[in-house]
């Protein structure tokens, strides 16, 4: 018996620690709207088959292993095909039949429909960031998805550069940005929250910190985050103003956009609300002055290859920097 | 290339039997043809992810003068070919041998219409750098060119062979192969005539 | 008989010394060394996935960079597909399918060896790579447009389209030799539904790789070609489609995923009824299974691709057809724990590792179907569940039955036993540290951890898993020294093996262990399908020269038709060749040549393999050969 107790006890243990282990991990298993919650079930239904499937093969071989044989019982030589026609074939049959059209049906639920006048995105990977259009508000914004509760949202998934795949296991299944085409994937959350998600196919030196967040709030709330990223940030005073000379006046305009500024660049993430953001360079660092200037001056400290060359500013004028870049919310 | 010559790796054929050199060599065409398969499958798959301008890049229709030129060398070539075959299974050295001949100059004919009319032609017109289009059919009938060169190579061999008398009614594994490679290579450009020059019209 | 002995010892020996080292082309010496030089390989590979596992051991560490990460899981696929699992199987399917099937050698001997030169020559190409830091970093099946020379600059994934060109050379001669050798060489009497399941699945493993592995080849033309020659087949700018590629890839990849198992599972076939004390159950449903894989493996490749937004009638076609599959392996499965049922166990070492493979198998096999499904495969795909699911399939599908064979089969080749002792404790230590580093990585996945991540944030729930699966890796280690230890011990302390130290049923243990160079002193007449259990006398009969020709004139051996195995032919069997070296070596120059773009160079390697071919050719095929 000792044998077997290894593989059983993991099965169990899985059953057991899926749930329980998943406090804030982005995880299929905890969804939180209506296509991950069909995935989930959908996987649950062959989770127990595959369990019963494996008990019965499994007791099989521990009945034969260790059935006590008579003494004289001869070998005989054929034998066991109708065993084997109706274990290996009837019953196979059957219940790949079944979950097929299960999974069929649940593929239907869950994939866009042609034509569909839900909010639509545009989410564009790059090298390694995601760039975020919500083309009838007018917004732009990076590594940072706002959607509104329990509405479904059109994806318009494409890349920049080579193929990158855009999952955020608690709301959806993923789908790749591909090169020459534009993919359409729905997604919705039903509760507000912030959900993580990360770039699921290899994309190069970062692809491990290719991550971004899906924020979903009430749609009150994301009307009133529309109207605030819509406008360009407030004019910047003091250290900020000066701060702003600097931005314009490195190299930084070179890759970035910032709105109200003739910065319109779009090698990298615009920045014109970058203050109002939760995260660093792809969920790398949480956004904070320390975090920022650490940035600035070493991205490849923090995110060894990313595309962006350290900064050439002396210190009062990082400083500055910081106090622009946080202030523009 | 690399296993042609497995074909002939074994010896002494007996009239009842097909000998594992000629499985050998039947095995080594399915690769092959597989091989082209695959490339005409490309050459489609990419030409309906271009539809509806193909050729792209406002290349023209390919012509079928030449190629019918060449079409007419090539194929006819197997027939000497196969008079070479019959030839050495009956013991007549003098059709082997001239049987080899003919087919060995038709072959060449068409490599000169290929190389020195046909190719010098497209290039004034795009190159295998132009687009995937120029690309698909340089590779494509390069790669057949390449092996009517092949057989063409081993046509010569097997004439020195023959040449020194080394064939006779049972010993001929090697006119065999030579033989299958060649039918094979004729049989792939018909294809790669419909699909290069012909098919783009539709 | 001891005159034949010498007669036969005389004509077949080769002679001794470093000339005959890189000339033999005997079946045994060539198979041994694919077992040997597969398994450094996976030792090498092994080591670079340890490598990888101390990174992923605990979140944000530094102990390989991104780039050396990216190198490490790409070389560790390659090595373990293309290096490491496909050549092994070859090597036993070398060594032991002429002795199955009564044969004296394989049809194409220098084939044989050519094959297995190029198999070495291309894995150190490749492996070179790793040595210089310039290895791959696209992962195993390197997707475009990542590959393009834009983002992949210099010769890293030149080492890669080139060298899995150069490797398929030799998969390809050596599918077609074996073919050949089981449609040709049969010994009399050994009709198609008498063959042993282990000749069936090289013979199917055989004729997949065919017609599969093509496409493999073209995908890395025409990828090398662009990057190179700058040709254009998958930029989008000038009209190419990155999708191309993918296809091209699981046409081939599919397939290749059962070219591994099914040889595998025919080892499983060909140890678990020897040592159930019985004949397997249902042996033509088992056989046609095996087929069946094959075939319709063709017809899958899809669903590897469910994320790229296909349209949804193919992935459902694709889907069903992935989901068939399921049924032939169930009959296998079934038929084995039958066997086992009907049958009276004794639970040797080699019989351990089936069982570890059973179990194994079973739970990679079930997440497959699961990936079918599509929208769980769209969840799913490209997260650590998929990592999970293909190494209970390839390490539980392959590896443990290939320690299988090499505890079942090694005495065969070395004529000692290992020790028992030692190799259930190497079973114990495999198999639970293969469950405790594979099976956490279902949870990782479902879990949101995508592969090929060379470092994780903690807090998410993934840093146990990934601990633990670390520490599992140990222990699997461990288990695999452990059967390192017990082979060099067994070469020097191994009690002798004797003939047939497991009381098999088929001809490789009708002869003396090791085998000699001839194999057997009269080519067996076969009337059943376990001709050891139900003819005792053969191995008698078959050393004094009368079960069947001696064929004691020159390098002889005895050629059947394809199904019934009756004999048609006396075949005149090549000797010892310096050529299959030569011509793989001027290939050899000729790869190196073009990975550094010396056209010079690549002419003089053309050279050299047009002369190996030259001498090769001169005199075979008619009459003055023999
Ligand atoms: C030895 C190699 C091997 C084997 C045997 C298999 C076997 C199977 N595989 Fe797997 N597979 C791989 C190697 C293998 N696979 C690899 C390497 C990858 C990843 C490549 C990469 O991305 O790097 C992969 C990935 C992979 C995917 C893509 C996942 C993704 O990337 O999104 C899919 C999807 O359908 C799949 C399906 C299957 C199926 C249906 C089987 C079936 O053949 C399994 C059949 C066997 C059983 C089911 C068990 C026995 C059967 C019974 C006891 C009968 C009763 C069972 C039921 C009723 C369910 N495999
Ligand atoms: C047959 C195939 C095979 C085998 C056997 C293995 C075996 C192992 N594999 Fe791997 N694996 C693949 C095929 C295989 N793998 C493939 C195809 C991929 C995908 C790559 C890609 O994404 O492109 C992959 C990817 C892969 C990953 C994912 C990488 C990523 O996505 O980031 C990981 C991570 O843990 C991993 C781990 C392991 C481990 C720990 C083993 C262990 O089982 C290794 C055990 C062996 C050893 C540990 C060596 C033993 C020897 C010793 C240590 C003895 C002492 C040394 C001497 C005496 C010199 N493998
Ligand atoms: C050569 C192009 C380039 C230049 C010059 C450049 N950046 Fe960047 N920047 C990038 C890229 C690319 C990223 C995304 C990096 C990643 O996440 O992988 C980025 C990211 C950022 C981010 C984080 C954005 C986010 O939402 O995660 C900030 C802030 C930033 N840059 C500020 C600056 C400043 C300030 C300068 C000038 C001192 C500058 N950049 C110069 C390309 C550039
Ligand atoms: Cu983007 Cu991985
Ligand atoms: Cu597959």
């Amino acid at each position: 018996m000792r044998r077997f107790r290894a593989p059983m006890l993991l099965v169990a243990a899985a059953a057991a620690l899926l749930p329980a282990c998943s406090a804030g991990s982005p995880s299929a298993l905890h969804p939180q709207g209506p296509a991950a919650q069909r995935i989930d079930g959908l996987w649950w239904f062959m989770f127990w088959i595959a369990l019963g499937v494996f008990a019965v093969v499994i007791g099989m071989l521990l009945f034969g292993l260790f059935r006590r044989r008579k003494g004289g019982e001869s070998v005989a030589r054929g034998g066991g095909e109708k065993a084997v026609v109706l274990l290996g074939i009837v019953a196979p049959a059957i219940i790949l039949t079944t979950l097929f059209i299960v999974s069929m049906r649940d593929l239907n639920a869950i994939s866009a429909p042609a034509k569909s006048n839900a909010l639509t995105l545009n989410v564009i990977g790059h090298d390694w960031w995601w760039e975020v259009r919500y083309p009838q508000q007018h917004v732009v914004t990076a590594n940072e998805i706002h959607i509104p509760t329990g509405k479904p949202v059109l994806l318009h998934l494409s890349t920049a550069d080579v193929i990158h795949s855009f999952w955020v296991p608690q709301l959806s299944e993923k789908t790749d940005m591909i090169p020459g085409k534009t993919n359409r994937m729905l997604i919705q959350a039903d509760h507000p929250g912030i959900y993580r998600g990360q770039c699921a196919e290899f994309c190069g030196l970062e692809h491990a910190r290719m991550s971004f967040l899906v924020i979903a709030e009430s749609p009150s709330q994301f009307q009133s985050w529309v109207t605030t990223q819509s406008q360009p940030p407030a004019p910047p005073a003091g250290s900020a103003a000066q701060g702003r000379r600097v931005f314009l006046h490195s190299t930084c305009v070179s890759c970035h956009a910032i709105q109200g500024t003739k910065a319109s660049a779009t090698d990298g993430p615009d920045l014109t609300h970058f203050g109002s953001r939760r995260t660093i360079a792809a969920n790398t660092l949480p956004n904070t002055p320390g975090n920022l200037s650490a940035w600035i001056e070493d991205p490849q400290g923090i995110k060894p290859g990313a595309l962006m060359p350290p900064a050439v500013v002396e210190p009062r004028q990082l400083q500055a920097l910081v106090t622009y870049l946080e202030g523009l919310k | 290339m690399s296993s042609s010559f497995a074909a002939t790796a074994s010896t002494a054929p007996d009239a009842r039997t097909r000998e594992s050199g000629w499985w050998g060599m039947l095995l080594f065409i399915a690769t092959e043809a597989t091989i082209f398969g695959i490339l005409f499958a490309t050459y489609f798959y990419l030409r309906f992810r271009n539809a509806p301008v193909w050729p792209p890049d406002g290349i023209k229709q390919p012509t079928l003068g030449l190629p019918l030129l060449m079409s007419a060398f090539l194929l006819t070539s197997s027939i000497p070919m196969h008079i070479a075959e019959l030839g050495v299974k009956r013991g007549k050295q003098t059709w082997l041998k001239a049987g080899l001949a003919v087919s060995f100059l038709l072959g060449v004919g068409f490599l000169i219409v290929m190389l020195g009319f046909e190719y010098p032609e497209k290039l004034k017109e795009f190159t295998a750098q132009t687009d995937v289009y120029g690309s698909l059919f340089f590779l494509i009938t390069a790669l057949h060119g390449s092996h009517v060169f092949v057989g063409l190579v081993m046509n010569a061999w097997t004439q020195v062979k023959a040449s020194r008398g080394r064939f006779d009614e049972r010993h001929h594994l090697t006119v065999l192969n030579v033989a299958a490679y060649w039918h094979f290579v004729d049989v792939i450009w018909v294809f790669v005539f419909l699909t290069l020059y012909f098919s783009p019209r539709f | 008989m001891a005159a034949i002995a010498e007669r036969l010892t005389s004509i077949w020996e080769e002679t001794p010394g470093l000339a005959s080292w890189l000339t033999t082309v005997d079946h045994k010496r060539i198979g041994k060394r694919y077992i040997a030089t597969a398994f450094t390989f996976f030792v090498l590979a092994g080591l670079e996935a340890m490598a990888m596992r101390i990174q992923l051991a605990r979140p944000d560490q530094a102990f390989v960079t991104p780039n050396a990460f990216n190198q490490l899981f790409t070389m560790h696929g390659i090595t373990m597909i293309f290096m490491f699992a496909t050549p092994i199987l070859s090597g036993f399917g070398n060594y032991f399918v002429p002795l199955m099937i009564g044969a004296r050698d394989m049809a194409f001997p220098r084939l044989n060896a050519f094959g297995y030169w190029v198999f070495f020559f291309a894995g150190l190409f490749m492996s070179f790579s790793l040595l210089i830091g310039k290895a791959p970093t696209d992962g195993w099946f390197n997707y475009v447009p990542f590959a393009l020379t834009h983002y992949s600059p210099g010769m890293n994934i030149d080492f890669y389209g080139l060298g899995i060109i150069f490797i398929g050379i030799s998969s390809t001669t050596g599918a077609i030799n074996f073919i050949v050798t089981i449609f040709k060489m049969r010994a009399p009497g050994m009709s198609i539904n008498r063959m042993p399941l282990f000749v069936w699945a090289v013979l199917t493993t055989a004729f997949a790789i065919v017609f599969a592995l093509p496409s493999l080849t073209v995908a890395n033309v025409l990828l090398e070609l662009q990057r190179l020659a700058g040709f254009h087949f998958y930029d989008v700018a000038r009209g190419g489609d990155p999708i191309l590629w993918q296809h091209l890839f699981w046409i081939f990849g599919h397939p290749d995923v059962y070219i591994i198992v099914l040889p595998a599972l025919g080892i499983v076939s060909t140890i678990l009824p020897v040592f159930s004390r019985r004949p397997i159950i249902a042996y033509p449903y088992v056989a046609l299974s095996v087929v069946a894989i094959g075939i319709v493996g063709f017809g899958v490749w899809v669903h590897h691709m469910f994320a790229t937004g296909l349209p949804q009638l193919s992935m459902s076609f694709f889907s069903a057809a992935s989901m068939m599959v399921v049924i032939p392996s169930g009959i296998q499965m079934f038929a084995w724990v039958i066997t086992i049922i009907k049958g009276r166990p004794v639970f040797t070492v080699p019989f351990l590792f089936v069982i570890g493979f059973i179990v194994t198998f079973l739970i990679g096999g079930l997440t497959g179907p699961m990936f079918a499904a599509v929208p769980f495969d769209q969840q799913i795909t490209d997260s650590y569940f998929v990592v999970a699911h293909f190494h209970y399939v390839l390490f539980g599908g392959a590896v443990f039955p290939i320690f299988a064979a090499l505890y079942y089969w090694l005495p065969k080749m070395t004529g000692r036993l290992l020790n028992e002792r030692l190799g259930k404790l190497s079973f114990w230590l495999i198999f639970i540290g293969f469950q405790v580093t594979f099976f956490p990585m279902h949870i990782m996945g479902l879990l949101g951890m995508p592969r090929r991540i060379y470092t994780y944030q903690s807090g998410l729930g993934w840093d146990v898993w990934n601990m633990l699966s670390s520490i599992g890796s140990f222990i699997l280690a461990a288990g695999i020294l452990a059967f390192i230890v017990d082979y060099f011990l067994s070469l020097r302390r191994g009690l002798p093996a004797g003939d047939d130290p497991w009381a098999a049923d088929t001809l490789e243990w009708a002869i003396s262990s090791p085998p000699p160079a001839y194999n057997f002193e009269s080519i067996p007449h076969v009337a059943s399908r376990e001709p050891l259990w139900d003819q005792p006398e053969l191995p008698q009969q078959i050393r004094r020269g009368t079960a069947g020709p001696v064929l004691d004139e020159g390098h002889a051996t005895v050629a059947t038709s394809v199904l019934d195995a009756d004999s048609e032919d006396v075949l005149q069997m090549p000797g010892e060749s310096p050529w299959p070296l030569a011509t793989a070596l001027g290939m050899l120059i000729i790869f190196s040549a073009l990975l550094v773009s010396n056209l010079g160079l690549a002419a003089a390697g053309l050279v050299v393999m047009s002369f190996g071919i030259a001498g090769w050719l001169w005199d075979t095929g008619d009459v003055t050969s023999g």
